[in-house]
């Protein structure tokens, strides 16, 4: 049976591992080879990376990092982070990166995701989706450059039209990035993820929220997401990631010891 | 011991090149006919699709020498599905040095790709091989694929996602994983390390 996935996600900020709250007033958390190790001997069972300034100040950045995390760690893993380009792209899968995500440049140019397709298959390819509930419309909605308050801007897609989307052009995997839970620790927005969900063929990871045991396995059981991403939790050492797994195989659930 | 990843194209190289450096080994990274030739044992990489993989063979002119390779083989993922007769990815001709088919997987429901861990199934022939040697049955490892290679008499384990598929198939010194050793932490690790071990006849 294939395993639910725990997905620790370390924000890069200038080749530090940061964390913010809702999107905002990050603190390093420490250095990202380290972290990277420690999690994949833990049994993370994938690592997520996102340079979170690169798409909002429209620079590339130094990604050499990329390289040292593939040198060490034997689990996959995928880097987020202004990728504009098929070039972009290549340049972070031949650093030993296995997939590559893109959010803000996608929105930007939706095009970018069936050239990433086309080019090094659908199984690379991960859509970030950061969704925000407004409560005056009662709609979610996607937003972009999120890696920065003060360039944070909504889009004009809702989140469910901007799913298919995605997936017609080619998404092999969606990162639904919940902004309203966001670094709050008040558990996954199972409404949102069971919605998503129902329009979502491929692989959908769950982000934003997870603050105990419980909010995985609820995740899990009731959005039926097949992997949970996590940050401040696991970074903070509020979870540790070999007892979340022997609480969620107790559950019943598929997890790989 | 000198270990060639042939040079493919694809993009799962560097991870692969680091997988046998954790082990230990310098692999060399190449598309040159001579040092493909020369190498004790080969390693076939592949992520991406079919057509495009065979065709970038094809312009390295490496096909007849695959196909002729005395030296232990092993295909990982793409690399492996190269190995057979065929794929209907593109609707293709492979290598044919195993016997198989490549069909899209038909599961239903669930969701393709197939991305994940998984567990292995290990056949009668696969608990004797040496390849598989201390790889468990019901062991993780990692899979991203949405094609896969049915079950067959050169099937060593398999897995089962919406149908049972192929995860490691061999015949003679020819080998192929589905799924990514590379990227399946110690499982994976090991059978890297079993197919060092395996003697290069």
């Amino acid at each position: 049976m294939l395993a639910r996935r725990l997905i620790p996600c370390l924000d890069v900020r200038d080749g530090k591992v940061v964390k913010g709250v809702q999107f905002r007033n990050h603190e390093i958390i420490g250095e990202i080879v380290p972290l990277a190790q420690a999690y994949a001997e833990q049994g993370a069972d994938e690592l997520v990376f996102y340079d979170i300034t690169a798409s909002s100040d429209g620079r590339v950045v130094d990604k050499s990092w990329v390289r040292r995390i593939a040198e060490v760690i034997d689990i996959p893993f995928c880097v987020a982070g202004g990728i504009k380009s098929v070039a972009d792209a290549g340049l972070i899968l031949e650093m030993g990166a296995d997939k590559i995500s893109v959010n803000s440049p996608a929105l930007a140019r939706p095009e970018l995701i069936s050239e990433l397709e086309h080019n090094f298959g659908q199984q690379c390819v991960v859509v970030g989706i950061d969704s925000f509930f407004d409560k005056a419309t009662g709609q979610y909605q996607v937003y972009q450059f999120t890696g920065d308050e003060h360039r944070t801007q909504k889009t004009s897609w809702l989140t469910l039209d901007w799913v298919k989307q995605v997936q017609q052009l080619g998404a092999g995997e969606i990162v639904l990035n919940c902004m309203n839970q966001d670094g709050v620790r008040q558990g996954y927005d199972i409404a949102q993820l069971k919605a998503v969900r129902a329009s979502c063929s491929v692989p959908l990871i769950a982000s934003g929220g997870a603050g105990a045991k419980a909010h995985f396995a609820d995740v899990f059981k009731q959005a039926d997401v097949d992997g949970a991403l996590a940050a401040s939790v696991f970074h903070k050492g509020v979870i540790a990631i070999p007892d979340l797994k022997q609480y969620l195989l107790a559950q019943q659930l598929e997890i790989r010891p | 011991m000198s270990l060639v990843i042939v040079d493919t194209g694809c993009a799962n190289i560097s991870s692969v090149y680091c997988a046998f450096k954790r082990l230990g080994v310098e692999a060399k990274v190449s598309r040159d006919l001579g040092e493909i030739k020369n190498a004790a044992k080969l390693l076939l990489p592949g992520v991406g699709a079919a057509r495009q993989a065979m065709s970038n063979l094809q312009q390295r002119d490496l096909i007849d020498t695959l196909k002729a390779a005395p030296q232990p083989l092993l295909g990982i993922c793409l690399g492996m599905q190269l190995l057979t007769d065929h794929s209907e990815e593109g609707d293709v001709a492979c290598l044919g040095i195993l016997p198989g088919e490549v069909k899209r997987m038909q599961v239903g429901k669930l969701r393709l790709p197939h991305m994940g861990w998984n567990t292995l199934t290990t056949t009668d022939a696969g608990q004797q091989h040496p390849l598989l040697a201390g790889i468990g049955a019901q062991d993780y490892v990692y899979f991203v694929h949405s094609f896969a290679v049915a079950p067959s008499a050169i099937t060593l384990a398999s897995c089962d996602y919406g149908q049972r598929f192929a995860a490691v198939i061999g015949q003679g010194n020819k080998f192929g994983a589905q799924f990514h050793p590379e990227r399946s932490g110690k499982v994976g690790a090991l059978l890297l390390q079993n197919f060092l071990s395996l003697k290069a006849d």
